[in-house]
């Protein structure tokens, strides 16, 4: 009697477990799916009107009667504007990362690292306000103009009336909100080499920098690589702040010609002008093949990403994953 | 035997549930919220509203979201707020989605041209094709003759001019680019009139509050900015020559009234097409030229509202009568324009025209949800048990 009741609770609890584990993956499929599904026929209009054209155009009208989209303007200024803040925050981010793991003492290691992680945590809201109120009349009595004065307009990069609100500050504000990100899972990943490794380093007599340069960094460059794209996505994908700082031009005036100059990203024009956009129109259907084109940037970020990682992997065996 | 109980019981609560609706809806103190969506630049004072409305009506609460004027025709023609706000009135396809629709403006904006030229007080003088090419771009220096030449006295400096607009869709675009759509053929045919268009020169910024805040903040940028954030933050702004063409118009409550009053005239009736309306250029040697209409829009029939009720659609009615006229007192002290006597006769035809057509639906009162609600878990209650009571004798 007993062993029967026993045998029937089990093989309930065994399916219940079963479906529960496989609705928590199919969860996350379904998810894409839908995402996936809906950007495509929410933006069948613009492809249909605008076909490749949507990608290579700079024309950017929603007046009626009038319409007429491109994205290349901000696809180029996601680019740059990413690629920038990518530029000043990797480097930084390795610094400290290699700072907390190799050279800090015990004491300072773990409130340094809260810090840095109570920094991740900050709504990037916050960084936009602080970026528009505070930090840009720092930047362009500074940097901006002490540049612009410098180079002059002939310059290409330095041109235009720099007054703080262009790519160069969102991509400043940007990289500095990325940095946390980037940081603490390059400690982690830093922190994970067997200490053994360090050691055998030390034996053959490398000095601080050797022995990371042959023991640790080998042993974590796949981990590191993984940092770095989450800190790209991010980047990629970032809305509030760079909406607030990057100045917002449309159409081809957003084309990133100098780094003193407003822009747009794919995610900000979305914030700003999906809200008014009506109902059914073309003005909204570009507006949703804009996030499919963004979708699809984070998705090639991703395999390239799986890409890099599983090469390192292949020439490092054994190396920390991240 | 006892299961036999529990569903003779059961059946009875079920039995008891229109009754119990009906008891319900025959409550008189009955409190209802109505539901609103829309226009953020109406929210100051529709909050405004909301608080005197509820003083004398404590049963009714007022849930409006300021979501953007897009939003909150969406929301509309989706059927599920009780009326919708925004700063510019529905296109012709927006009319096709939401057939049966009033309009009703419910107040107005002035729209001002701020800059901040360090040295220079409010009072430059501007005239509308200036105006245009300088957010064209063809005018890109402050001391450009075609600005030096309207203002003889004042001296502008050799600096270039930092142009700030709005970076999101918005009523206060649609606007300032209708009356520069009016008043200059070349902006007409290079940019046009829209709730966003393609800036030829600029930097966005988020809301009438990013505008302002990038005008305050930077040396010679100029901006178009709503009348009550100008007069909140201190800003200073340009007297703008009005449609006669005879005099410069400083920005104020009184000058805007005066261009909607004489615009009241020649407006449509409410169940019309509002599309093409614009108030900008009025005649009038008081009139200040650049100003706007916002709307509270609301179906004809409010039984094609999800979950309307006719005792709720008699509040939503009785609330919008109030804000177009005890309520339009409290219009000045938040400095937003109230509406002119011929502007608010078309208000009132059009209200007078709502009705409710669906008849009376039972109100499902929150008694007869909680006895359901027992019902449904008795019921289930019973079902499991009885097959628990099978469990031991297999």
């Amino acid at each position: 009697m007993i062993s029967v009741k026993m045998k029937k609770g089990s093989s309930i609890t065994d399916k219940i477990f079963k479906y529960v584990a496989i609705g928590a993956a199919t969860y996350v499929l379904v998810i894409i799916a839908m995402i996936v599904i809906n950007l495509t026929t929410g933006s069948a209009q613009i492809w249909q009107q605008e076909g490749i054209s949507f990608l290579t155009g700079s024309d950017w009208n929603s007046v009626e009667g009038r319409e007429s989209y491109g994205a290349a303007p901000y696809i180029m200024g996601t680019l740059v504007n990413a690629g920038i803040a990518m530029a000043i925050s990797v480097p930084l981010s390795f610094g400290i990362a290699m700072f907390l793991s190799e050279l800090a003492p015990k004491l300072l290691r773990t409130p340094l690292a809260m810090v840095i992680e109570l920094l991740a945590a900050v709504p990037s809201v916050v960084y936009g306000l602080w970026g528009l109120l505070v930090f840009r009349t720092y930047i362009q009595n500074w940097i901006e103009v002490p540049l612009h004065n410098l180079f002059g307009d002939q310059s290409i990069i330095f041109a235009g009336t720099p007054f703080g609100l262009d790519i160069f500050t969102a991509s400043v504000v940007l990289a500095i909100m990325i940095v946390p990100t980037i940081a603490s899972i390059s400690k982690e990943i830093m922190l994970a080499v067997p200490n053994s490794q360090r050691e055998a380093a030390y034996m053959l007599g490398a000095t601080k920098w050797e022995v990371f340069r042959i023991a640790v960094l080998p042993y974590s460059k796949s981990g590191l690589i993984g940092a770095t794209i989450l800190g790209l996505g991010r980047a990629v994908g970032e809305t509030m702040a760079v909406t607030m700082l990057i100045g917002n031009a449309t159409g081809a005036a957003a084309f990133p010609s100098s780094l003193f100059a407003p822009g747009q990203t794919l995610a900000s024009i979305m914030a700003n002008e999906f809200a008014e956009a009506s109902q059914g129109g073309l003005h909204l259907a570009a507006l949703i093949g804009v996030g499919l084109i963004l979708f699809m940037m984070a998705f090639a970020i991703n395999v390239v990403a799986h890409l890099l990682v599983s090469k390192v992997v292949k020439s490092h065996e054994g190396a920390v994953l991240a | 035997m006892t299961k036999k109980v529990i569903m003779g019981f059961t059946l009875m609560l079920i039995l008891l549930v229109p009754a119990m609706s009906m008891h319900a809806s025959a409550q008189t103190s009955q409190s209802y919220t109505i539901t609103g969506a829309g226009s953020t630049f109406v929210f100051p004072l529709m909050d405004n509203w909301r608080v005197e409305y509820n003083k004398i009506h404590p049963e009714i609460t007022l849930n409006y979201q300021s979501i953007g004027s897009g939003a909150g025709i969406k929301l509309l023609e989706q059927k599920s707020v009780d009326f919708g706000a925004s700063d510019a009135p529905l296109s012709a396809t927006d009319m096709k989605n939401a057939p049966g629709v009033l309009t009703i403006p419910e107040s107005i904006g002035g729209i001002t041209i701020a800059y901040n030229l360090p040295g220079i007080d409010k009072g430059l003088k501007l005239t509308g094709p200036v105006i245009a090419q300088i957010f064209m771009g063809n005018i890109t220096s402050w001391n450009d003759p075609a600005i030096v030449n309207l203002n003889p006295g004042t001296s502008l400096p050799n600096q270039k001019i930092v142009v700030a607009h709005r970076s999101d869709g918005s009523g206060t675009t649609y606007a300032f680019t209708d009356y520069l759509s009016k008043i200059s053929p070349d902006w007409k045919t290079k940019v046009g009139q829209g709730k966003s268009v393609p800036w030829p020169v600029g930097t966005g910024g988020q809301g009438n509050a990013g505008v302002a805040n990038i005008v305050k903040t930077t040396q010679y940028a100029v901006g178009y900015v709503e009348l009550a954030y100008v007069f909140q933050n201190k800003m200073t702004y340009a007297f703008v020559q009005n449609a006669d063409g005879n005099a410069f118009v400083e920005p104020t409550l009184d000058s805007v009234a005066a261009d909607a009053a004489a615009a009241g005239t020649n407006l449509p009736s409410a169940d019309g097409d509002w599309s093409q309306v614009s108030i900008v250029s009025q005649p009038g040697s008081n009139s200040y030229p650049i100003s706007t209409l916002t709307y509270v829009m609301i179906y004809k029939d409010l039984s094609t509202v999800n979950g309307e009720t006719q005792d709720k659609s008699t509040q939503v009615l009785d609330f919008l009568n109030w804000i177009i006229g005890d309520g339009q007192q409290y219009a000045s002290g938040l400095l937003y324009v109230p509406l002119p006597d011929s502007i608010k006769k078309i208000d009132e035809a059009g209200l007078a025209e709502v009705s409710f057509s669906g008849g009376a639906v039972p109100e499902f009162g929150p008694v007869a949800a909680l006895v359901l609600a027992i019902a449904i878990v008795s019921i289930i209650a019973v079902s499991s048990k009885s097959r628990i009571g099978f469990n031991p004798k297999i």
